[in-house]
Formats: structure tokens, C-alpha cells, sequence
């Protein structure tokens, strides 16, 4: 693997103006990118260019600021298509975020083609992003939900896969663990499901930020991502799907600029993407977006990668020197097996007998921003026999310093809970 | 700025490590609420034994963190021996005290000013304990968890027979 350019995290850290203050008279360590990442100020320059400079609403007026801002729109979605190794931008959606993008494709693509006895297999990976939407098609349809298991690494036990695989008509499955961390090997999953006719929809929510992403290299037929978690704003995520399946979709939302045209009897839809882009667009966050991805672009998304499996072999390692037994990990206990990346610098912490909620209070008096809680991912956590985690979550701008300042202060929480 | 001893008081401390009226009543004839947070997963059953008007047993089931469990714990003591309006309003009194809207968010840019300390104004004698929870607005539903479970709970035992 290529890990020609490396990070300078010092000059990263300075770009990010949050990552500058302090909380309760500490300097603040944020580790909850998982849940959200900081923004560059670069993004944060582009959106107020945008309102300042060339706000107009897109596809729509003739005059030049009107025409600036729908340029900017869709070269935006063309550096995404880019980003995401898509053949064309015309296969990707803007969307408000991963959540809406995966519902989309349950109503839209789901409505269509999925029927009463048809099986959609998830993992216990899932976020419940990936579950609910499907759980709601299974009570209107019948369609029947199938689970692929965990093992106790929190990794996906694949051994049965043939065997879940029997008729099913969709695979849905995260790349990246928000819990474990894991890393499941989306092509292999993709070219079993193929082999018996499924559609593969890809939640890349959690890897999208951290790896170099290409679903022309996964075969997945629909990939699901947001902004928010990779330097650029809320607001804003996106849905990649194969065009000759989005091409016979019927839209989701109705409304503006997704009709040809609209008469007293009825509606003609828009061709793709803009079928599925009812109303006016969030067009400063798009913009933002297009900032975070020209950022992520430039540092390589192969450095960020490399990057943060050092640093999370250095988590991995040094945590468990200093807290041995009294602190569990939860998902693979190293980044790498057999040459293999099985997990992210997702770390999901167990500290003797104090409960997420209280540990993050203590973390957050040493301006530790971790979070705690189930993730919304309560079929794992059930299999990991806990209701909650705190979990800490590494991302480009955090450094070995931020793991040692997570590790003194689970230090002092030890000594405040200690009974 | 709130400081960790704020949150933690001794006494909330002393609940969650030895947790009073902890377990289960026979259903029926007590009455049992049960309560989640889906934020964090924390649970709570609270169990309820009325003869006549009166809150005869209370325990408490679940898990959680300290404050939620803690809250629960100091919440068996405070009402049991109560009738069940004197426990409805130990209850009201309770979430009065947790009602943000009367604190405003301590130490933060947003929300200048007030302290929310208003010291042994409201009768609640140890409950006074976990009025620092204000000051932490996210571990509000925490400590009022047990508090809704027993409402829940009250609400049952006024609706049915429990002889």
C-alpha cells in the first residue's frame, strides 16, 4: 500500500478553529468524529463566500449569480462522483444525509422490487439508519429480515453466508463499524450476493471520512454517505446508485425541480438525479461539502488512512499497557490480521465498572469529548452484552497526544469511581 | 464553573454505590412501570405495594449509570410510607427542581447568568442533592428516569384493583 505523503497533524489541527478553544481550562480533545467530525476553516471560508458572493437559487434564474451558484452545485456533485469513484454524477443524489439516502432507496428501489416472503439480509454491524428503514418496509410488505452474525471480535461471522444468502434480493451492510470499528470486506460480500441475484446497498457513513473510497471496485450497486463526518457541514449527504437502477426508480419526495412537467392531470418525473431532489437543495452545505472533499483530496485519502492506522495502533497498544484487565476494547483487538485492515480508529471502551455516561462526565472535565451511549446500533450491543459504551473515535486531526490525554483522564475516573 | 462535585455529591455517591430498596415485588398484587432512556439504553423497574392509600413496599430494578440509578434509589426512600398523593407531590416538587427552564445552562456562552443554586428552598430535604444535575442539562433525563418510571407506576396503582 502506497503511503507516499504522511500527515503533518499539527499544521491539520491549526486549520480547525474548534479544535483551538478550551473546555473547563483544558484544550479541547476532540475524539467523537465518529458521531460528527470538526470542520476546516476552509469550509467554514467557502460557505460564507458562497452567501456573500453568489447565493441565487440553482436551475432557475438566467442571471450570473444564479448561474454561479448552480455551476457551483453541480461541480460539487462531480468532485463527490470523483471522490467516490463513480462512473458518472448523474448517479449521485444529493441527499440531507446517509439516513435519507438509504430511506430513499427503501421507499423508491424497496417499493418496487421488494415483496412479501422477499428477504433482505443486514448485519449486526448496522446502524439503526440501516435497520429501521427496512424494518418498516418488512411490516407494510412482508418482506422477511435475515441477520448476518457477529463474532466476538465484533467483526461479521460470515461462515453461514451461503446459507443467509438463500433468497435473498438485497444486501445491506456497513463498511465501517460505528461500534467496533470493523472493516467488513464489502467486495467479497458484494460478489456472493451478486451470485444469487441481490442488489448491494453499501452504508459508507463511517468510511467514507477515513479511506479511500471506490464503489466501482466494491460492485456495490448503491452506496449511502453524508458530509458531516468528513470535514464538511450537516445537512448535506448523498446517495450513489448504478444508473440504470436509478433510472428505474420512481421519485421519493415530490415537489420543485423534480417534475419535467407537471398539468392538471398529473406529473412527468425529471430524469436522474434531480428526480429524487424535490425542493431547493441545502446549496451553502453542498458547497461546504465540495470544500471538505477539494481538503480530503488534497492531504490523499491514503495518507488519512495510514494515518490513523498508526495512531490506532498506538491507541490499541498503549491503552492496553496502561489499563490492562480494567479496560476492555471492544471489536478487533489490532488494526491488521494476516496483512488484512479489519478495523478503524473506532474504539469502543469498557472501564471496570463505570458506566459510559459517567466516564464521559469525568472525560469532559479534562475536555475529552468522547461519547457515550448505545450509537444507535442497540441489535450490537445486545450481542456485545452491554447497554452502553463510551467510545472514542480517532479522525486526521487527532494525534498520539489526545490518545494520552484520553488515557490520564480515564486514569482520574478510575480514581474518582473507585469503590 | 460546574465542577464535578456539583454532579457527584457524596450523598448520590453513597445511593449508587449501596442502593436502597433494590429488586422485585410479586406482580400482582404490586404494580410494576417500567422505564428507558433511548439515548444511553439506562432502565429502570420500579415496583409499587399500595394497601389502601398508602405506598406500602417500593423497589426498584434496572441498571444505568450512577445518576439515573442513584435518583431511583433516593426516590424509594423518599416515598415510601407516603400516600399516593403525598408521593405525587414529592414527585412534582422533584421535577419542578430539575425543570431547566428555571436554571438556564451554567458556564457556557449561550446562556449568561444564573447559577441555578437556590439552596433548601423546596422541602426536599437529601433529593436537595441532585438539584447540581441542572447544571449538567444531558443528565437531566437521567435523574428524572426513575421519577417518570414512578409515575407510570402511580398512575397504574390508581387505576387498578390491588386487592
Amino acid at each position: 500500500m502506497s503511503t507516499a505523503a504522511t500527515l503533518d497533524v499539527a499544521a491539520i489541527k491549526a486549520e480547525f478553529p474548534l479544535l483551538q478553544r478550551e473546555v473547563h481550562g483544558h484544550p479541547i480533545v476532540y475524539l467523537d468524529s465518529g458521531a460528527t467530525s470538526q470542520k476546516p476553516q476552509p469550509v467554514l471560508d467557502a460557505m460564507d463566500r458562497y452567501y456573500a458572493e453568489i447565493n441565487a437559487n440553482v436551475h432557475r434564474g438566467a442571471y450570473h449569480i444564479a448561474e454561479r451558484s448552480t455551476t457551483a452545485m453541480e461541480d460539487a456533485r462531480a468532485a463527490l462522483a470523483r471522490f467516490l469513484g463513480a462512473p458518472s454524477a448523474e448517479e449521485v443524489v444529493f441527499t440531507k444525509n446517509a439516513t435519507e439516502a438509504i430511506n430513499l432507496v427503501a421507499h423508491s428501489w424497496g417499493r418496487t422490487n421488494l415483496y412479501e416472503g422477499d428477504v433482505v439480509l443486514l448485519s449486526m454491524l448496522e446502524h439503526h439508519a440501516n435497520i429501521v428503514p427496512w424494518q418498516q418496509l418488512a411490516v407494510e410488505r412482508g418482506v422477511e429480515i435475515r441477520w448476518i452474525p457477529v463474532d466476538a471480535d465484533g467483526c461479521l461471522d460470515l461462515t453461514d453466508l451461503d446459507a443467509l444468502l438463500d433468497g435473498v434480493r438485497l444486501l445491506a451492510v456497513t463498511a465501517a463499524s460505528n461500534v467496533t470499528g470493523a472493516l467488513p470486506p464489502i467486495r467479497h460480500l458484494a460478489d456472493a450476493a451478486h451470485a444469487v441475484g441481490a442488489t448491494v446497498l453499501v452504508d459508507a457513513s463511517q468510511w467514507i471520512p477515513h479511506q479511500p473510497t471506490d464503489v466501482t471496485a466494491w460492485d456495490a450497486d448503491f452506496v449511502a454517505v453524508t458530509g458531516h463526518k468528513m470535514c464538511g457541514p450537516t445537512g448535506i449527504g448523498a446517495l450513489w446508485g448504478r444508473r440504470e437502477l436509478l433510472d428505474a426508480m420512481p421519485p421519493f419526495l415530490g415537489g420543485g425541480s423534480m417534475i419535467r412537467n407537471v398539468t392538471l392531470d398529473g406529473f412527468t418525473p425529471a430524469d436522474v438525479p434531480t428526480r429524487f431532489e424535490a425542493g431547493t437543495q441545502p446549496i451553502a452545505e453542498i458547497v461546504g461539502w465540495h470544500a471538505a472533499i477539494d481538503y480530503l483530496t488534497a492531504l490523499g485519502m491514503e495518507a488519512v488512512a495510514a494515518h490513523e492506522r498508526d495512531l490506532t495502533t498506538y491507541a490499541l497498544q498503549s491503552l492496553t499497557e496502561r489499563f490492562g484487565e480494567d479496560l476492555a476494547i471492544h471489536g478487533p483487538a489490532s488494526v491488521a490480521r494476516d496483512g488484512v485492515v479489519e478495523r478503524g480508529g473506532t474504539l469502543s471502551l469498557a472501564y471496570r465498572d463505570v458506566h459510559p455516561h459517567d466516564l464521559s462526565q469525568v472525560l469532559d472535565q479534562h475536555g475529552v469529548c468522547v461519547r457515550a451511549g448505545h450509537h444507535c446500533a442497540k441489535p450490537l450491543m445486545k450481542v456485545l452484552g452491554v447497554n452502553a459504551t463510551a467510545r472514542a473515535s480517532l479522525y486526521l486531526y487527532n494525534d498520539e497526544s489526545d490518545v494520552d490525554a484520553l488515557a490520564d483522564a480515564l486514569a482520574d475516573a478510575g480514581e474518582f469511581f473507585a469503590f | 464553573m460546574a465542577g464535578l462535585e456539583d454532579l457527584y455529591r457524596e450523598i448520590i455517591l453513597d445511593h449508587y454505590r449501596n442502593p436502597r430498596n433494590r429488586g422485585e415485588l410479586e406482580v400482582p398484587p404490586a404494580t410494576m412501570a417500567e422505564g428507558f432512556n433511548p439515548l444511553c439504553g439506562d432502565e429502570i423497574q420500579v415496583y409499587l405495594q399500595v394497601d389502601g392509600d398508602v405506598i406500602s413496599n417500593v423497589r426498584i430494578g434496572g441498571q444505568g449509570c450512577s445518576i439515573s440509578q442513584s435518583s431511583a434509589s433516593m426516590m424509594s426512600t423518599a416515598v415510601v410510607g407516603k400516600s399516593l398523593d403525598g408521593a405525587r407531590d414529592v414527585l412534582r416538587q422533584f421535577k419542578e427542581m430539575m425543570s431547566i427552564h428555571e436554571h438556564g445552562l451554567e458556564g457556557d456562552e449561550l446562556a449568561p447568568g444564573s447559577d441555578g443554586d437556590q439552596p433548601g428552598s423546596s422541602g426536599l430535604g437529601d433529593l436537595e442533592a441532585l438539584r447540581g444535575v441542572v447544571k449538567f442539562p444531558v443528565r437531566i433525563k437521567c435523574a428524572t428516569l426513575g421519577w417518570n418510571t414512578l409515575d407510570q407506576a402511580l398512575d397504574q396503582s390508581g387505576t387498578e384493583p390491588t386487592e
